[in-house]
């Protein structure tokens, strides 16, 4: 709720990973873009996700250059920005989304220069109920001052590691991080489909020495299988293109729930296999 | 073979920091994945930029496959029409491939040699650069990919089959706008999946850091060059050097030598395209402001909401939202200034070149024409302008065919 005091607003995503540890459950992540394919589809997208077994949301913010964004994404990108999606609009999703849910933790992924955009963001972002963010072109050494706003605000800025990323710069990266960190499990973008099961592990393995902060890997996880098999190395898994792609051509909003409840929950059962 | 110039004349201005700063501006804004080749890359050119063997090896392409040094050109009939300040010009036209956009290419080439990478990739607007580095590519016999907005490649149809022949594939992009920001945006994707085997050669004065650095640094041959012309031609310096700026390369390229001559005015001048309070221009120097896009920071066309805006000019080079930080760092510390010239404006100083002159320059660099065809008369006769003639017209004839409502 919009009323939210600061600490709650800190620990949702904490607290989140916390209850699946004890649990003995792997976080399951999921990532549909806002406003896609039009704005109704979003907040009723986003308790289906929560419904199917998702636990910890993340919201894509529309951005004319997604540079980072396999084809799937892109597309979801241009749809949602020619529906008039804004960032203003985005946090008012969230604040929907609140109103009946007021514990799955929300975080908002996307460009810096929508962030830029909106000198007020990490105030703004708090009263809608949002409680981190990624930002996909904002490395380590930029990240300061946004960062620095953030946690004024008790909001989470997840870190993103790569295959690429040097042993000492992981390590720089993890102990700045917060909420959780996000490995990025293959070279390339979005819904790409290279996944490297192995590789993952391999590098797992080592970045569970350098922070005790959870780590969800993505990109290139579409099923319960992929979710399985990358799941049994991390805390979580992230999930995003497969679904973007699933609300792309659902001719309404009750299809589009239908079908991420029901891809969800396959997910979710191969997570818990 | 003009030497560059000697370093102590640099040392006044020594940008960007360590992490590609220039002020507020640049820095290194890209997915974590690339992180480690921009490392990689800005130790590799760190390493080299002061070594004889690759100065040696640089030096030779830019004399024996270039063509350079370039003249510089006292423009006579242009100058005595304008009725003010010498025109002097400096001829990046004649470069192989048309362009100053060659000594890039040739510059990052070597370094993708250096590092074993047997793939290198571009985008490009007008498709100048995709040919100075398909041209590269073709002689270091490296596998070469242009990206190239869908828009443009039916624009610059002869600069497509130019890369063609000389072995490039030419990968058109259809996501966005199809033009030349689409077309960087598609290369960074590229880049961030093949990272291990391919260098992407950015074109201009932007990217993360090190590109605006390096591009700069391979750029300023021109400025080197022109610098020692001026002063062994004409006998002193220029009093205003003036060149286009799209994303900036061949301004920054015949600025940077100047910076520390505080009595040489620096002008760029922007694509003012149907006006500037139209909205519909690529300026963003002039009316833009400070963002983040294609991994720096600097002045950007973007609306309230942070979208980055479709631009409009009738030059493709210049036909881009952002430009190069040093240029903003430039503006904002007043060392430079910043004019904007329309479509028509530099369609004009196009015209009043190939009868002046005989020279038909690209439609970019009509637009820094522009800015001298205004100016000149308002200077005295003892004062001189070098301008950068940055690239050719040839490419261009259908566009100014079409003007004129000729189907040739």
């Amino acid at each position: 709720m919009s009323a939210a005091s600061p600490e709650a607003a800190q620990g949702r995503i904490t607290e989140q990973f916390k209850v699946l540890k004890a649990q003995g459950q792997k976080a399951l992540v999921t990532f549909i873009t806002a406003g896609d394919p039009g704005p109704e589809f979003t907040v009723p997208a986003m308790h289906s996700l929560v419904a199917g077994g998702a636990n910890l949301l993340e919201l894509g913010i529309p951005f004319s250059d997604p540079e980072a964004e396999g084809p799937a994404i892109q597309a979801a990108n241009e749809r949602a920005l020619a529906q008039g999606m804004t960032l203003t609009k985005v946090m008012e999703m969230v604040v929907e989304f609140r109103q009946s849910d007021a514990t799955t933790p929300v975080v908002l992924m996307g460009y810096l220069n929508s962030v830029l955009a909106m000198p007020d963001f990490p105030a703004r972002a708090r009263t809608a109920g949002v409680d981190g963010l990624i930002m996909v072109n904002l490395p380590l050494e930029e990240a300061a001052d946004l960062q620095k706003g953030l946690s004024a605000k008790g909001l989470d800025l997840v870190s993103l590691i790569a295959p690429t990323t040097a042993d000492r710069r992981a390590q720089e990266i993890a102990s700045n991080s917060s909420g959780f960190l996000y490995y990025v499990s293959l070279k390339g973008t979005t819904g790409s489909g290279a996944l490297a099961v192995d590789e993952v592990a391999e590098r797992m393995k080592f970045l569970r020495t350098l922070s005790d902060v959870p780590i969800c890997v993505g990109f290139g996880i579409k099923d319960a299988a992929s979710a399985a098999a990358v799941g049994a190395h991390a805390d979580g898994v992230v999930v995003g293109s497969a679904l973007v792609q699933l609300m792309a051509d659902a001719p309404d909003v009750p299809t589009a729930e239908q079908r991420l409840q029901t891809a969800t929950a396959a997910i979710r059962q191969g997570l818990d296999a | 073979m003009a030497e560059p110039i000697a370093d102590d004349l640099l040392q006044g201005y020594a940008q960007p920091t360590p992490n590609g700063h220039f002020g507020q501006y640049g820095g290194r804004f890209v997915a974590e994945t690339l992180t480690h080749a921009l490392d990689g890359l800005a130790d590799l050119y760190a390493s080299l930029k002061d070594d004889p063997e690759f100065k040696r090896e640089l030096h030779e392409d830019l004399a024996h496959f270039v063509g350079r040094p370039t003249p510089l050109y006292l423009a006579e009939r242009l100058t005595a029409s304008l009725g003010g300040a010498s025109v002097y010009l400096k001829r990046e036209d004649l470069n192989h491939t048309g362009a100053h956009k060659v000594c890039n290419t040739i510059g990052q080439a070597l370094l993708a040699k250096r590092m074993g990478k047997p793939r290198v990739i571009a985008e490009t607007g007008a498709g100048q650069h995709g040919v100075a580095t398909a041209t590269v590519a073709a002689r270091l016999g490296l596998a070469c990919d242009v990206y190239m907005g869908e828009a443009d490649v039916h624009r610059q149809s002869l600069n497509v089959y130019r890369m063609k022949l000389m072995g490039a594939n030419v990968v058109p992009v259809t996501s966005g706008s199809k033009t030349l920001k689409d077309a960087m945006n598609e290369a960074m994707r590229d880049w961030v999946t093949n990272v291990d085997d391919t260098h992407y050669i950015i074109g201009t004065v932007a990217g993360p850091h090190p590109y605006p650095m390096l591009v700069r640094d391979f750029a300023s041959i021109i400025g080197q060059e022109a610098r020692a012309q001026m002063l062994q031609q004409v006998g002193k310096l220029p009093d205003v050097v003036v060149a286009c700026v799209g994303g900036g390369s061949n301004a920054m390229g015949i600025f940077h030598p100047f910076i520390d001559d505080a009595d040489v005015a620096l002008v760029g001048v922007e694509a003012g395209g149907h006006g500037l309070s139209t909205g519909a221009h690529a300026a963003p120097l002039n009316d833009g402001k400070v963002g983040v896009l294609h991994g720096n920071r600097s002045y950007l066309m973007s609306d309230d909401d942070g979208q980055v805006m479709e631009t409009h000019s009738v030059s493709a080079g210049l036909d881009y939202p952002g430009v190069g930080p040093e240029h903003a760092f430039l503006k904002d510390i007043g060392r430079a200034t910043y004019a904007a010239a329309t479509d028509d404006e530099a369609m004009a100083a196009f015209r009043m070149l190939n009868r002046q002159e005989g020279i038909l320059p690209a439609l970019e660099t009509s637009h820094a024409l522009a800015w001298v065809v205004e100016n000149a008369p308002k200077m005295a006769p003892e004062q001189n302008i070098l301008v950068n003639l940055s690239g050719r017209g040839d490419k261009d004839i259908l566009t100014v065919a079409d003007i004129d409502g000729i189907t040739l």
